[in-house]
């Protein structure tokens, strides 16, 4: 059953993943990618880390999705006339350069899983929110409280970059 | 019990679909979709890692890379924005300010 459930979420997933790149309206991208979130949650949901699936349907396809299509949205962008017109050699090397890392990474992945040890009995409880509290509010709480100073310079850096300066527009006109 | 094997591999695929989005693409956004992509199947590699060790160390270090995630769409985005209103494009071939 975990095989089949694996299987439809991969192909998901990597057709999901396809559609993005291949597709010219980026609001259609977006939607693409928002599903492609989804599934790899479902994946974390097969690798037993329920906290980490939850968060990132919350963040990833709710918080910075929705981000994305704002933006977008924003902008009013066309449709792509076509994604391939011109330097055709650049898209050679680029499917190129892509084989080559894919079969790069596939060769090192040989032999991955006999280094390690036999399923542990501690994979069923690894991933809930408990087990991840307990390391998060004691060993790493230095960088959870880093991470929430990233978090606000990131908010205030995008607002001095994002903001509309009207004062030096009109100066340079 | 599905082999640690396949969830590398579709990691890896993962990957190679988003560096050849950021290659083959020219529109600012969807090359920085594409490396939310990208940062995805290194986290799934993480995930897996942790799973199959039964350690939460690596779950740890996907929670923290969601966080500097979250902070890097929204710097990227605040840019584009910003490239946008002064250029009047998202097409990267059109913004060669910095090109000598």
């Amino acid at each position: 059953m975990d095989t089949f459930i694996f299987i439809f979420l991969a192909v998901l997933t990597i057709g999901s993943g396809l559609g993005m790149v291949l597709n010219k309206n980026t609001v259609n991208s977006a939607l693409f990618l928002v599903l492609n979130m989804v599934s790899i949650a479902g994946i974390y949901l097969l690798l037993q880390a329920q906290f980490l699936a939850l968060i990132q349907i919350l963040v990833y396809a709710g918080a910075i999705m929705v981000l994305f299509l704002f933006v977008i949205m924003l902008l009013n962008l066309d449709d792509e006339k076509s994604l391939f017109n011109k330097m055709r050699a650049k898209y050679v090397f680029a499917f190129f350069l892509g084989v080559i890392t894919l079969s790069l990474i596939l060769y090192s992945l040989e032999g991955v899983a006999d280094l390690l040890p036999e399923i542990s009995p501690e994979m069923e409880t690894a991933g809930t929110v408990e087990a991840l509290g307990d390391v998060l509010y004691t060993d790493y709480l230095f960088a959870f409280e880093m991470t929430a100073i990233l978090l606000t310079a990131a908010v205030v850096g995008a607002l001095m970059i994002a903001q509309y300066k009207k004062s030096n527009n009109g100066a340079s006109e | 019990m599905i082999e640690i094997d396949w969830y590398l591999a579709l990691s890896a695929v993962l990957f190679t679909i988003g560096l050849i989005g950021v290659l083959i693409r020219r529109n600012a956004i969807v090359i920085f979709m594409c490396v939310e992509l990208m940062l995805n199947a290194v986290n799934l590699t993480l995930i897996s890692f942790s799973s199959y060790h039964g350690d939460v160390t690596g779950q740890i270090l996907v929670f923290f890379s969601l966080a500097v995630a979250a902070a890097e769409a929204v710097i990227g985005l605040a840019i584009i924005l910003a490239i946008f209103r002064n250029n009047i494009s998202v097409d990267i071939t059109k913004v060669n300010l910095l090109r000598w």
